[in-house]
C-alpha cells in the first residue's frame, strides 16, 4: 500500500528533529513583483515544540533511507526503523501550503544518503529550484549539504538556498572515525571551505555589480554533537572560534547527544547532557555578542565549563581583580562584562549617564539582575562590593539565592 | 483639580488634545480615552474633537524636538491601552516642548523608562502576532485569521503581512477590538465586519472554510508533535514561549491527538 503524505511527514519530521538548527534569519530575499514570501526579517519562531525549541522552518528529511551507518544517527542503515521517502512535489506542496497559512518561515531540507552524496544533493536542490522558479517562493530555504558534495552541485544549491550547512557532527576526526566509519572530516571541510570562499566572493561581487544574484545570502552553519565523544569544552569551543573566524560561519549549533542507540561505539549516557549544551550556547553567545575571546572562557587551566554557574559569572569569579566595574565611568565593553547586565541594560546605562549619575535603583529598573550584578559593580553612594577580597563567598551566595534551578541568561 | 479631557483613542485625537492643552494653557490636564471613561461624581470632562490639522502641527513640532524614532515609540505607548499610557505620553510631550534643546533620552527619568518598557511589551506582542497568526482558507479564497492580542497591535502588523503575502487575499481580525486588516491583492484596508458570525466569539466558522482545509491543520499538528524530542521535554519552557491564552488560535495546540 502506498504511504500517505501525513504518515511520511510524521516519519521524516521525526528523523530530522535531531538537527537542532532552526534559524531563519540573516537572509535578505525580498518579495518582488508580488510573489509569495519575504525573508528579510530577523526570522520568526512560529511555535515552540514541547521540548521548548523554536519551530521556524518545516524541518524534514527527503528520505530516511541511508547507505551509511553512523552510530549516533537514528537513520543509520543498521537501525530497524520504518523508512519513507517524499516525492519532490509532496515537499513543495507542503512547504507552500504551510507557508501560506503562516505556520513556517520556510523549509529546512536534509536527507539520508541514497546512492552517493551528489545524487542526494541534486534531489534536494530540485525541490528548492521548483519552489523558487515555479512558485516564486521567497521564504527561507535551508539546504543540508551532504559531506563530499562537488562544487558544481553546491554552486547550484547556493542559487536557491538562503543558508547551507555541512555538519561536522563529531568534533574530532579521531572520534568521528570510530563512530562513523564511512565519514571523515576532509569530506566536511572541503565543501565548507569552498562555500566560505564562494560566499565571500559573491558578497564582493554584489558590492561591485548590482546585477549579480545572491549566493546563499544567509551564509552557512554547522552542528556538532556533544557528549557522544570525549572532547572537552575547550576543544569544542576552540573549534567553534575557528569556525566563526576562519570559515566565517553564521552559527555553530551544539546538539547534546540523546542516547538513541545501544551501539557499543558510543558512551553509555543515561540522559542527554542538556545543561552542558546550554553552557556551550552561553559561551558561544559571549564570544559572538559580548566581545569575549574563547581563551577567556575556557583554557588548559579551566578546560570544562562550570555547570553550576554560567560562563560569564564564572569568568568574573575567576578574575576578581577586574571588578568592581564603575558603571558611571567604565567603558561599555567592561559594563557588558558585569554578570547580570545584558546588552540592552548596558546600552541604557551608557546613554543615561551622560545626563547624571546612574544609581543602583536605576540599574535595577533598567532590567539588570541586580542580585547578581551588585557584587560586581560600583555605584554612587554604595559601599564597594566584596568581590575582590572573597570570590568564593560571592559564588556560594549567588548559587544559594538562585537555588530553584532556574535558567538565567547572564 | 485637573481638567479632564476625553479623546477618541486615535493618535490624531491625542495630539489634538495636546494642541488644546497648549492653546488654552491648561496646567493640570488628565487625558482619557472616550470609550474607557466612566463618569465620576464631580467630573466635568470635555470631549475633544479630533482635528487633523491641529494634530499634524503638534506632531511636526514634537518630531523636531525629539530624536528619531521617539514619535513612533510614543504612538505605541498610546496603543498599549495601559492605564498610565496618556499620562506618560503627556509627560514626555511636555518635557520635549519645555526645553529649548532636544529631548534627552535619559532612562533615569520615570516616563522615558516607562515608554521604553511599554515599547518592549508592545514589540513582544507584535512579534507574537507575526508568529501566531494562523490563516485558514475560506470558500472565497481568503486566508483568514482571528486574533485577540493583549494590546491594540493591529496598526503595527499589517506591513509585515502585506510584504509576505502579496499574492493571496488575507484578513486578520481582532475579535476583541472588533476591527481588522483586509488585503485584496491590491491594497490593505482597515475594516470592521458587520455580520462576522464568529463561533464562540473568536473562531472562524467551519462552514465557511475551503474544502480540505482541515487536512492542513492536522498535518501541521502532526508535524508539531513529531518534531518534539521526548527525551528533552520541557513544558515550563514551552509554556513560557507559547502562553496558554494564545492556544485557541494555534491548531498545533488546539487539536488533540
Ligand atoms: S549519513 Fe547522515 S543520515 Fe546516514 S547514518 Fe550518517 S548521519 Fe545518519
Amino acid at each position: 500500500m502506498k504511504m500517505n503524505v501525513e504518515k511520511k511527514l510524521e516519519i521524516l519530521a521525526d528523523a530530522a528533529k535531531y538537527d537542532v538548527s532552526c534559524a531563519s534569519s540573516g537572509s535578505n530575499r525580498k518579495n518582488v513583483g508580488k510573489g509569495l514570501g519575504n525573508a528579510t526579517g530577523m526570522g520568526i519562531c512560529h511555535s515552540y515544540s514541547e521540548d521548548g525549541r523554536c519551530i521556524s522552518l518545516l524541518k524534514i528529511l527527503l528520505t530516511n533511507y541511508c547507505i551509511y551507518d553512523c552510530a549516533y544517527c537514528v537513520s543509520r542503515k543498521s537501525n530497524d526503523v520504518q523508512r519513507a521517502a517524499f516525492t519532490v512535489d509532496e515537499v513543495v506542496d507542503l512547504t507552500i501550503n504551510f507557508y501560506r497559512r503562516n505556520y513556517i518561515e520556510g523549509l529546512f531540507l536534509s536527507s539520508g544518503i541514497f546512492k552517493n552524496a551528489d545524487y542526494t544533493n541534486e534531489r534536494l536542490i530540485r525541490i528548492a529550484k521548483k519552489l523558487r522558479t515555479e512558485h516564486r517562493f521567497n521564504g527561507y530555504i535551508h539546504l543540508k549539504i551532504i559531506p563530499g558534495a562537488s562544487s558544481e552541485v553546491m554552486e547550484e544549491a547556493g542559487l536557491y538556498a538562503d543558508r547551507l550547512s555541512v555538519n561536522l557532527e563529531i568534533p574530532s576526526e579521531r572520534s568521528l572515525k570510530k563512530i562513523a566509519p564511512e565519514k571523515d572530516h576532509v569530506s566536511v571541510y572541503k565543501p565548507m571551505n569552498w562555500l566560505t570562499s564562494r560566499i565571500d566572493e559573491n558578497r564582493e561581487d554584489r558590492k561591485k555589480y548590482r546585477k549579480v544574484g545572491s549566493f546563499a545570502p544567509g551564509g552557512q552553519s554547522t552542528q556538532m554533537i556533544i557528549g557522544a565523544s570525549p572532547e572537552r569544552d575547550l576543544e569544542i569551543l576552540q573549534l567553534s572560534s575557528d569556525l566563526y573566524t576562519e570559515q566565517k560561519l553564521r552559527r555553530v549549533y551544539y546538539s547534546g547527544y540523546i542516547p538513541i542507540s545501544q551501539d557499543t561505539r558510543l558512551p553509555a549516557l543515561k540522559t542527554a547532557p542538556l545543561k552542558r549544551e546550554n553552557r556551550l550556547y552561553q559561551a558561544d553567545w559571549l564570544f559572538r555578542f559580548y566581545g569575549f575571546e574563547m581563551s577567556e572562557i575556557v583554557s588548559e587551566k579551566h578546560p570544562e565549563l562550570d555547570l553550576e554557574v554560567d560562563p560569564k559569572l564564572a569568568y568574573a569569579l575567576r578574575n576578581p581583580d577586574l571588578f568592581p566595574v564603575d558603571i558611571n565611568k567604565a567603558p561599555y565593553d567592561l559594563i557588558l562584562r558585569i554578570p547580570g547586565v545584558g546588552v540592552k541594560t548596558a546600552q541604557m546605562i551608557v546613554k543615561s549617564r551622560r545626563y547624571g549619575k546612574v544609581r543602583l535603583e536605576d540599574v535595577k529598573k533598567m532590567g539588570a539582575a541586580v542580585n547578581r550584578a551588585k557584587y560586581f559593580m560600583q555605584v554612587q553612594g554604595k559601599a564597594l562590593p566584596m568581590i575582590a577580597s572573597d570570590p568564593h563567598r560571592v559564588r556560594s551566595a549567588i548559587i544559594y539565592q538562585k537555588g530553584n534551578g532556574q535558567m538565567n541568561l547572564f | 483639580m485637573s481638567d479632564l479631557l476625553l479623546y477618541d483613542g486615535t493618535r490624531e485625537g491625542f495630539f489634538t488634545t495636546i494642541f488644546e492643552i497648549y492653546e488654552r494653557r491648561i496646567e493640570h490636564a488628565a487625558i482619557q480615552k472616550l470609550n474607557n471613561y466612566s463618569k465620576g461624581l464631580f467630573d466635568e470632562p470635555r470631549v475633544i474633537i479630533t482635528d487633523e490639522m491641529k494634530s499634524n502641527r503638534v506632531v511636526e513640532g514634537f518630531k523636531q524636538k525629539t530624536p528619531k524614532g521617539i514619535i513612533e515609540m510614543l504612538t505605541k505607548v498610546l496603543h498599549s491601552e495601559l492605564q498610565d499610557a496618556e499620562d506618560i505620553a503627556l509627560n514626555i510631550v511636555r518635557s520635549a516642548f519645555s526645553s529649548p534643546k532636544e529631548l534627552r533620552i535619559d532612562y533615569r527619568d520615570e516616563s522615558i523608562l516607562r515608554m521604553k518598557q511599554i515599547n518592549k511589551m508592545m514589540h513582544r506582542e507584535i512579534h507574537r502576532m507575526h508568529a501566531f497568526v494562523r490563516f485558514q482558507k475560506t470558500i472565497d479564497e481568503i486566508y483568514a485569521a482571528t486574533i485577540s492580542p493583549d494590546f491594540d497591535v493591529i496598526p503595527f502588523i499589517g506591513d509585515h503581512f502585506e510584504k509576505r503575502y502579496a499574492d493571496q487575499q488575507w484578513l486578520i481580525y481582532d475579535t476583541k477590538r472588533d476591527y481588522g486588516l483586509y488585503y485584496d491583492l491590491n491594497e490593505m484596508q482597515t475594516i470592521t465586519l458587520t455580520n462576522a458570525g464568529w463561533v464562540s466569539s473568536h473562531q472562524i466558522n467551519e462552514a465557511v472554510l475551503a474544502k480540505g482545509e482541515k487536512m492542513f491543520k492536522e498535518a501541521w499538528a502532526r508535524y508539531f508533535h513529531a518534531t518534539c524530542i521526548q527525551e528533552r521535554k520541557n513544558m515550563r519552557l514551552h509554556l513560557q514561549h507559547v502562553p496558554h491564552r494564545y492556544w485557541k488560535y494555534l491548531p498545533e495546540k488546539a487539536m488533540n491527538f
